[in-house]
């Protein structure tokens, strides 16, 4: 073991520096992933073909295909095919349309768990299904998914280790990248899994709180 | 004058089942009917198709002179109305289910304000007056604040009621709504639903509360197997019922 004190300490704050691009980049995937997701579940319970089945295909291929992958084919693929986006864009957007999927399923699964007679009153009263959704069964639905939801945030926040692999300077490389400079490799990666911990300690104690405050009884 | 609502003919099936076989019913404005008959019959059926919350295979409803869920008929196609005016439809048509059916995440008064504030577009104050007005008709307006899973069943079905009669409509459809509740908070219930009777409402009830059948109602339908059987004004129908599957129904519902 080649732990050093004063190797650890000086790695913090590159450490710092590329956690706060890990944050940035999570927070921007999350939110875009939340906005898939609402999409794609609200496509996937439609009637409607068109808006089904392009979500079903959506939801099935990226939860076929591993984060890595995504990353790999949109920063080296997509080139090829005339479309050269920055690494950022590519990390957000690849951690984005993986998230995106599993949000979809998680709402999905959401909005058909709320009793049908809520849609069948909120009907009867003449609200439209637009209306009924959004005022009627989307936030019961939301409130009953929010455990899963954060349980799907902090495999966020863990996949953007991946986008290290694509030139970011995030937490991860940052590791690295003081590892090959200080040829130390326990005390950078003792940062670094420290700067996790740090980041999904608190998701993961809003998780549980969430658990126990919305426990299906 | 024609009747307020007209049925004529009403097929459905689902899947091979077939649940109405040619019904035919009209009610007038003002009228109670009630519509009684063992379960599987198409009762609840039936009220559905009425707001078109299921749609029907064949045969024709109007409704205030409107037709309900497909295009005037006599058209060459058969046409689904549009979301549009099928919302317009159910503007008018005030429905109350078995399960309560109320908002959880509302409060009581938010539940009667929705629609009326969102579909309607009508002002909030008066909504909330006129919301109030009703909870007090219902015996609850000390209950405005509460949300449903605060209330007894006879409670939340009352709220019900009240939510259904906020959009003003002009005939209200009773889904069985005691089923659900112990025999000690059904009278409350009936209670309320026989205010509304007197008050002139129309009222199409599917019930098994055979006392509010025959003390409410104007006329009685018995329905089995997706057909009318008879129907009639509610003290001939019990005092004396013309057909004998009829008189068997009313002497099996008496003994138990």
């Amino acid at each position: 073991m080649d732990f050093e004190w004063p190797v650890f300490l000086e790695a913090l704050p590159s450490l710092a520096k590329g956690m706060v691009n890990t944050v940035r980049i999570a927070g921007w995937a999350a939110l875009l992933a939340l906005l898939l997701g609402l999409v794609g579940g609200l496509c996937r319970v439609s009637r409607r073909r068109w808006l089904n089945l392009p979500a079903l295909v959506y939801v099935t291929t990226m939860r076929a295909v591993p984060v890595l992958v995504t990353l790999m084919f949109l920063y080296y693929g997509l080139p090829s095919a005339g479309l050269l986006l920055d690494a950022t864009t590519v990390g957000v957007l690849g951690l984005a349309l993986t998230s995106g999927a599993y949000t979809s399923e998680v709402l999905r699964a959401g909005i058909q768990s709320i009793d049908r007679g809520q849609m069948r009153a909120a009907r009867a009263l003449g609200m439209s299904y637009g209306l009924a959704m959004r005022r009627i069964v989307l936030p019961q639905a939301l409130r009953r998914v929010l455990p899963p939801l954060t349980s799907e945030l902090i495999t966020l926040v863990k996949n953007t280790a991946l986008v290290s692999t694509i030139a970011i300077s995030e937490l991860l490389r940052a590791g690295t990248d003081f590892m090959v400079w200080k040829a130390n490799t326990f005390s950078p990666f003792a940062g670094v899994a420290l700067g996790y911990l740090l980041l999904t300690l608190p998701l993961i104690g809003l998780n549980a709180w969430l658990e126990r405050r919305y426990a299906v009884t | 004058m024609g009747a307020l609502l007209t049925i004529r003919n009403l097929h459905k099936s689902y899947a091979d089942t077939s649940v109405l076989r040619g019904v035919d019913l009209e009610v007038d404005a003002g009228e109670v009917v009630v519509v009684i008959g063992p379960s599987g019959s198409g009762k609840s059926t039936l009220l559905s198709c009425v707001n078109f919350l299921e749609p029907f295979d064949a045969g024709e409803i109007a409704f205030d002179g409107r037709p309900v869920g497909y295009g005037p008929s006599g058209a060459a196609t058969r046409m689904k109305l549009s979301e549009r005016e099928l919302n317009l439809l159910r503007r008018d048509i005030g429905m109350v289910f078995q399960q309560f059916n109320l908002f959880p995440h509302f409060s009581v008064l938010a539940n009667l304000m929705e629609a009326p504030v969102r579909v309607l577009g009508r002002p909030a104050a008066q909504v909330r007056a006129e919301a109030e007005r009703l909870l007090a008709k219902v015996g609850l307006a000390h209950k405005a604040a509460a949300y449903p899973r605060e209330l007894s069943g006879g409670q939340q079905q009352r709220v019900a009621i009240a939510r259904a009669l906020a959009m003003q409509p002009k005939l209200m459809l009773f889904d069985e709504v005691t089923s659900a509740l112990d025999p000690e908070l059904k009278g409350e219930v009936l209670k309320v639903m026989r205010a509304l009777a007197q008050e002139g409402m129309t009222m199409l009830v599917v019930t098994h509360e055979m006392q509010f059948a025959r003390e409410a109602a104007d006329r009685v339908v018995f329905m089995e197997d997706g057909r009318i059987v008879e129907a009639a004004p509610a003290e001939a129908f019990f005092d004396a019922p013309r057909h004998a599957r009829t008189r068997e129904f009313i002497a099996s519902i008496q003994s138990v």
